[in-house]
């Protein structure tokens, strides 16, 4: 407890004031080169030319274009989003499952005891773990880009993209939901003979179903958010007719569309969450 | 629950998702059978084959390695943008200029947060041109509304008593701010901010598809030429960025984990 009256103190100052200084003037100097590589420049903001464009644009921003045709136009589009977002997700299930299950350690025989063709587990699973990765380190748009190339614009590039890049996510994860769980029942029925299908079904499954669901579910949600951004590159849905509204400088049915955009995310949410709720 | 009792939940959600992917592959129309097949796959496998080799030729590298620099300045920038903008709509966020400004924050930031990055890079470019300028400001409005709401939930939980005492002891509201609240709120702050950062990397890899800069508009050029091998070294590019990003901050982490215990 200090009783010194303030004004017998010398005058007030930051004890730590030279060191906070040189602090923030050493970040600074990091940071020159990275504001000068991103071509920071304020003063573009207030470029004429951009300004004008600009303006021109959030003009018709407002009113938002509401007529019979484009609501449908969009209706379907928000539509499309969905069907790709949900047709990616069940391929990537599709991908995922089988892939999980021969990287997971807990179904292998060899572990347990002698096997035959015991060389042919590690062989299997190194390939399959580094396609996992590859899958899942590159982005999503970056499959979508890809994809459009190779079979064109429209939905089915968005599908394959989010079958590819979330099968790469749900296999880690399914993987790593085998493996956190008990394993001992499935180690149980490999011992007395059951064979490896088996032991995964009556061993493994029965206690990683609510997880591996809750988080495909959760999937599913990111896979709509994705969706709607991968239009940005012709992957089809919400996204694709955002970008020819924006590339023709149409507000209105830009704004709409955002609405819509926003409309469908808290959808997903909210059907994500209470799902998920029911499963835990 | 009983031990051992059927659990039909995820049985039932199972079955609902089931339907709804049917439905969906015949909203879609797309006759996957038929892509997945034949001359089709053929076409697809030639065009994969010539991602084979990755251009790497000495000016190729050099270009492509000014654009990871441009990812990499691009997040930078962004998310120092964003952590200050987050700072700045925290406060009224979290109700300290009062209850008027309170939701009206709250609504800018969910605002800033729900439209995502590469669409607020569209509009960016339209306002400030092409290039990774854009692409840095795109950043720092989608992650200025994600961080400003980590940043105002931070404030709200922070303990009133430091700040209380020195305005007892008659400071000015900004320095018992500055110096009652900030030191507490700040660590915090800026592991939010690094944890972004991390993100921002991988999409400032990815915004210049609509032209915001980096590796991303490099690779959409490439692609849009049909020049495969420059795409192949950019994508190899991109993934080698975010294993690094991975590894450094798995380390960071860990390292800082230890230092803070």
């Amino acid at each position: 407890m200090s009783a010194t009256p303030a004004a017998a103190l010398p005058a007030p100052r930051d004890p730590a004031l030279w060191r906070r200084l040189g602090l923030a003037i050493a970040l600074a100097i990091a940071l020159w080169p990275a504001l000068e590589i991103a071509e920071f420049n304020p003063a573009t903001l207030l470029d004429p030319k951009n300004v004008e464009t600009m303006g021109r644009f959030l003009r018709t921003f407002f009113p938002m274009v509401l007529t019979a045709d484009f609501l449908g136009l969009v209706g379907q589009s928000a539509l499309e989003t969905l069907a790709l977002a949900t047709a990616g997700t069940a391929l990537a299930i599709a991908i995922a499952f089988p892939l999980a299950m021969v990287v997971s350690e807990s179904l292998s025989i060899a572990r347990v005891g002698p096997a035959r063709r015991a060389w042919l587990g590690p062989v299997l699973r190194a390939p399959v773990r580094v396609a996992l990765i590859l899958m899942r380190s590159i982005p999503e748009i970056v499959w979508a880009l890809l994809f459009v190339r190779a079979v064109g614009l429209g939905p089915a590039a968005g599908v394959l993209a989010i079958a590819i890049n979330y099968a790469g996510m749900l296999g880690k994860v399914y993987f790593e939901i085998f493996e956190a769980g008990d394993t001992r029942p499935a180690r149980a029925i490999l011992e007395s003979g059951g064979g490896r299908v088996n032991a995964f079904l009556y061993g493994i499954l029965p206690v990683a179903v609510p997880e591996l669901v809750s988080y495909s579910v959760y999937r599913w949600e990111c896979a709509i958010r994705a969706s709607v951004v991968m239009g940005f590159v012709g992957a089809g849905g919400l996204g694709q007719q955002m970008e020819l509204s924006m590339r023709m400088l149409a507000g209105g049915e830009v704004s709409t569309m955002l609405v819509a955009f926003l409309v469908l995310i808290l959808l997903a949410d909210t059907v994500s969450a209470a799902l998920r709720r029911l499963l835990v | 629950m009983n031990r051992g009792a059927f659990v039909w939940t995820p049985w039932a959600v199972i079955g609902g998702f089931l339907v709804a992917a049917a439905a969906s592959f015949a909203y879609l129309g797309v006759d996957f059978i038929a892509l997945l097949s034949g001359e089709s796959v053929r076409q697809m496998a030639a065009f994969a084959a010539g991602f084979y080799p990755p251009d790497t030729t000495p000016e190729f590298l050099a270009r492509a390695t000014r654009g990871a620099a441009e990812t990499l300045a691009i997040s930078a920038v962004g998310t120092l943008l964003a952590a200050l903008m987050g700072a700045v709509l925290a406060l009224p966020a979290a109700g300290r200029w009062g209850a008027a400004l309170k939701p009206l924050a709250r609504f800018a930031l969910n605002l800033l947060r729900a439209i995502p990055e590469l669409v607020w890079a569209a509009f960016m470019v339209l306002a400030a041109g092409l290039g990774p300028f854009a692409g840095s400001l795109a950043l720092a409005l989608h992650t200025g509304g994600v961080l400003g709401r980590l940043f105002a939930e931070t404030l709200e939980n922070s303990p009133r008593e430091p700040t209380q005492a020195l305005r007892d002891a008659g400071s000015g509201a900004t320095v018992a701010f500055l110096y009652g609240t900030l030191p507490v709120v700040l660590p915090q702050f800026v592991s939010y901010a690094l944890y972004r950062w991390e993100y921002n990397i991988r999409m400032a890899a990815v915004l210049g598809f609509v032209g915001a800069g980096g590796l991303g508009q490099m690779l959409y050029v490439s692609l849009s030429v049909f020049n495969t091998h420059e795409a192949s070294t950019l994508i190899l590019a991109m993934i080698a960025i975010v294993a690094v990003v991975d590894v450094l901050s798995a380390w960071l982490r860990r390292f800082l984990g230890r230092s803070g215990a």
